[in-house]
């Protein structure tokens, strides 16, 4: 009798800002994203993982609004993002891989272009940049590519929005500056913001991500909290084979292996070997997923 | 931080501060970093941190003052050498009996008692 009732909550849940339901959309008669159903919970920083072109970049365009959805919708915080009406552009922004080389200083940029976001605060942007090592008065075309990403970042962040959508953010990044990216995505947004970050390099936002979604041809595998999934899963990465299970690596000093957690005691998750182990069994995941 | 362990990371970072408690470093009835505070110095997740906060809420290691932010209980020290001697005692000591039985050390060399 409770079970329907769990079901209605989850459709019409508070907190979830962004909706997407049955959403659709191809390259010329190429399909990309097929029937995506997909619950974003407000405050939240998002990892979304996928195979190449399986369509997350094109998920992050629809999501922000650079794209029309060819079926289903999007509504995020009741706005169609399509629409680009610019109370939810204030509150939107995305910052692709590919990031503009623009002929001006980033401290010239960020003074005429944060007049777009409402929130903008150029003290933030300089502060991140400062934090980033990166010097604003230098022109954004003579940058290397990871100074100009990191420019873009900085600016990202100080735009204060609500919705924050980042494709392979870290990609360029050199090592310290990654750390820098883990330490600035926390501190520079606000506790109401939802983040949205895809990647492949999942090492560079390990402990960054929470929630986990992994996209795959046309279907959603997984969208779990690591608590969720740690409820689910064991990762164990001790020396001893374990029999039946689901997934294992080795690594150095012994293997990860990944098995249904029957005991609930909880590890840590290891997002590569999460990712593989989706990929493996896919069907059995979304079952012990779906509740 | 190192995040090393094999422990669930919200369990590394109550174990984290629960070293600070017994080595002095946060004292009783100091205000502890904010969920995202701490999140930012470590490079983790708030919701991550959150959970370790709870968890030792309920532990009554530290507590929430509304609007204000966490602190370290009184009495958070004795808490936490009672719960981990009790950790030490059921799960750490056996390990080592059993590493001194296998390689033959007798607890009089390992300890230099008698």
């Amino acid at each position: 009798m409770s079970l329907p009732l769990r079901c209605t909550i989850r459709l019409i849940h508070a907190n979830d800002m962004i909706q997407i339901q049955n959403l659709g959309f191809s390259y010329g008669n190429f399909p990309v994203l097929n029937n995506i159903n997909l619950q974003l919970e407000e405050g939240r920083i998002y990892g979304l993982l996928g195979e190449n072109g399986v369509g997350k970049t094109t998920l992050l365009t629809l999501l922000c609004g650079l794209k029309k959805p060819q079926t289903g919708s999007i509504i995020i915080d009741s706005h169609n993002p399509y629409k680009r009406e610019p109370s939810f552009l204030t509150e939107s922004y995305y910052l692709s891989d590919e990031v503009a080389q623009m002929n001006m200083s980033a401290q010239e940029y960020a003074k005429s272009y944060g007049k777009f976001w409402e929130k903008f605060q150029i003290e933030k942007f300089l502060e991140i940049m400062g934090i980033f090592e990166n010097d604003p008065a230098q022109k954004m075309n003579k940058m290397s590519c990871g100074q100009l990403k990191k420019t873009w970042i900085s600016f990202a962040l100080a735009c204060n929005t609500r919705y924050l959508f980042m494709d392979e953010p870290t990609n360029g990044l050199d090592i310290p500056s990654k750390a820098q990216f883990r330490k600035a995505v926390t501190k520079y947004t606000s506790e109401d913001s939802t983040l949205l970050i895809s990647t492949h390099q999942v090492r560079d936002l390990e402990n960054i991500i929470d929630p986990i979604i992994i996209l795959d041809r046309q279907d959603v595998l997984l969208n779990a909290t690591l608590e969720e999934i740690a409820s689910k899963l064991y990762f164990d990465y001790g020396t001893e084979k374990i029999e039946g299970a689901l997934y294992s690596e080795l690594v150095p000093g012994g293997n990860v292996q990944v098995l249904l957690n029957s005991t609930g005691e909880e590890s840590k998750v290891n997002i590569e070997a999460l990712f593989n182990t989706v990929h493996l069994h896919k069907d059995l995941i979304k079952s012990v997923f779906n509740k | 931080m190192d995040f090393n362990s094999n422990k669930s990371i919200y369990i590394q970072i109550c174990d984290d501060i629960c070293e600070k408690i017994l080595s002095g470093r946060f004292a009783e009835g100091e205000r502890i970093a904010s969920v995202r505070e701490y999140g930012a110095e470590i490079g983790v997740n708030p919701n991550t941190v959150m959970r370790s906060y709870e968890k030792l809420t309920g532990e009554g290691i530290i507590f929430n003052k509304r609007g204000i932010g966490y602190f370290i209980s009184e009495g958070a020290r004795e808490a936490v050498l009672k719960k981990e001697r009790k950790e030490f005692m059921d799960n750490e000591l056996p390990v080592i009996i059993k590493r001194m039985k296998l390689l033959g050390i007798d607890p009089s060399e390992a300890f230099g008692v008698k």
